[in-house]
């Protein structure tokens, strides 16, 4: 029932408090009444029909850099 | 698309994976047994089968399943007596696919279906509600299954309902939320979990504080992870350098989705539409304060209260061990019935029906590898 995929915001329909978004081409659209005001380019979760939330791109761009750093690090099994 | 495109590298993953299976090694050592993990959320079930990571770790990490699988956890009774709201004159009965073929006591709601029972599957709630809207002559009962993440969606399905005017939508309630269940599996003597991979679109919802109890009440670590193979590496990773440093903390390692506090909007909503209950999970039994019903205000909309359909004592299939699956009792192949008896086209159990059940994936992406 859950599905892990992000959609992108490709329109937005404020007057029925929902949007349209793209999952691997595919457009469906979706309420918004749970995330409040979306712009396109945004990407949302969604859950039955339901936008639950927003993907904050700066927290993925950080969670990538986190992983960087542990790959760098020459002595994986230490822990400090 | 290119960020996240780059939560699903190859090179960082095997590289993640690494990092992984040197810590579990040293974990191994520290504890003396092998450590284990649950995850909690049949979507992550899902991919840490397809991604194969059991075998890609065996001999170093045990990863179990828990009860995250909303279907999967509907008891026996909740099921028939959706079959028996099937079987009243003038319902339709409206429901989320993966409901439709699990077996109930005597039958599921697909045999119903196939008997003359007007069972129908939508998306979303709010579909239920259209369709009622279009069928004035017909009652609409629509089974709400799921954790906090369905909940707000089931209660919007009501508001809109009600904003219709419409005399003919009603709500068949057996959704469940998770913290209780982590309790009651927190407190099972039989069970030695190292830690837990936390369900992230729950999480969306109720936010990365409501599980401080976990650290605080039982010193266990635990990550609510996203769904990417990376993700589950990195939470892996996250456990095993807590269970390394003896330490015990809720990390978030889904912060592009998951708010410390998570959804407000939706946690408004259920306050309003909600109280919560005790229900019977399966294999649990009745965990305290871990369902939903209907505040009075919204009784109307109570499929119980209008319809009270007569549901026998549950009869539960000789053989199937999918209560003890979802308390982390086991794995999908120590049951006998697994790949046997019971595959995808016979399911004996939930498990095996849901997509997101752990006997139904082990049975698509593990059955090899066994
Ligand atoms: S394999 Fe089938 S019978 Fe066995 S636990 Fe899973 S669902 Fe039940």
């Amino acid at each position: 029932m859950c599905l892990g995929i992000p959609g992108l915001v490709v329109e937005v329909k404020p007057e029925n408090d929902s949007a349209v978004i793209e999952i691997f081409g595919v457009q469906r659209e979706v309420s918004t009444f749970l995330v409040g005001e979306v712009q396109t380019g945004e990407y949302l979760i969604v859950h039955t029909g339901y936008a639950i939330e927003k993907l904050d791109v700066e927290e993925a761009k950080i969670r990538l850099k986190l992983w960087e750093e542990i790959l760098k690090d020459a002595n994986p099994g230490q822990v400090s | 698309m290119q960020i996240l495109d780059r939560f699903r590298d190859p090179e960082t993953g095997r590289a993640l994976l690494a990092r992984v299976s040197a810590l579990a090694e040293q974990a191994q050592e520290k504890l003396g047994r092998r450590v284990v993990f649950m995850e909690v959320c049949g979507t992550h079930t899902v991919a840490i089968s397809k991604a194969g990571l059991r075998s890609l770790l065996d001999g170093k990490l045990e990863l179990r399943s828990g009860p995250g699988c909303p279907v999967c956890v509907t008891d026996y009774g909740d099921i028939d007596a959706m079959v028996a709201f099937g079987r009243l004159p003038g319902v339709t009965v409206g429901t989320f696919g993966d409901m439709v073929r699990v077996p109930g006591s005597q039958t599921s709601l697909e045999q119903e279906k196939a008997r003359g029972a007007d069972i129908r599957v939508f998306y979303s709630p709010a579909d239920a509600v259209k369709w009622a809207e279009a069928n004035p002559d017909r009652e609409m009962v629509f089974l709400g299954v799921g954790f906090e993440t369905t909940a707000p969606a089931i209660a919007l399905s009501v508001a809109q309902a009600r904003a219709l005017g419409l005399k003919n939508y009603s709500v068949f309630l057996a959704n469940k939320v998770v913290p209780p269940a982590l309790h009651a599996l927190l407190v099972d003597p039989e069970l030695r979990l190292d830690g837990f991979i936390l369900p992230g679109h729950v999480s969306a919802i109720i936010g990365r504080r409501a599980y401080d109890f976990i650290a605080e009440e039982y010193g266990l670590p635990s990550v609510i992870s996203g769904f990417e193979t990376l993700d589950i590496l990195d939470a892996l990773y996250n456990l095993l350098r807590q269970v390394l440093a003896g330490e015990a903390r809720v990390e978030n390692g889904y912060t592009r989705v998951v708010k410390e506090a998570g959804n407000l909007r939706a946690q408004a909503l259920l306050d309003q539409f909600f109280e919560i209950t005790d229900v019977s999970w399966r294999g649990f039994g009745v965990i305290p304060g871990s369902g939903l019903q209907w505040k009075p205000e919204y009784r109307d909309f109570d499929a119980r209260v209008r319809f009270a359909p007569e549901v026998a004592e549950p009869r539960i299939p000789k053989g199937c061990r999918c209560g003890d699956l979802l308390k982390g009792k086991l794995t999908p192949r120590e049951c006998k019935l697994f790949a046997t008896a019971c595959t995808p086209t016979h399911p004996v159990g939930p498990c095996m029906v849901s997509t997101e059940g752990a006997c139904a994936a082990f049975y698509q992406y593990e059955r090899r590898s066994s």
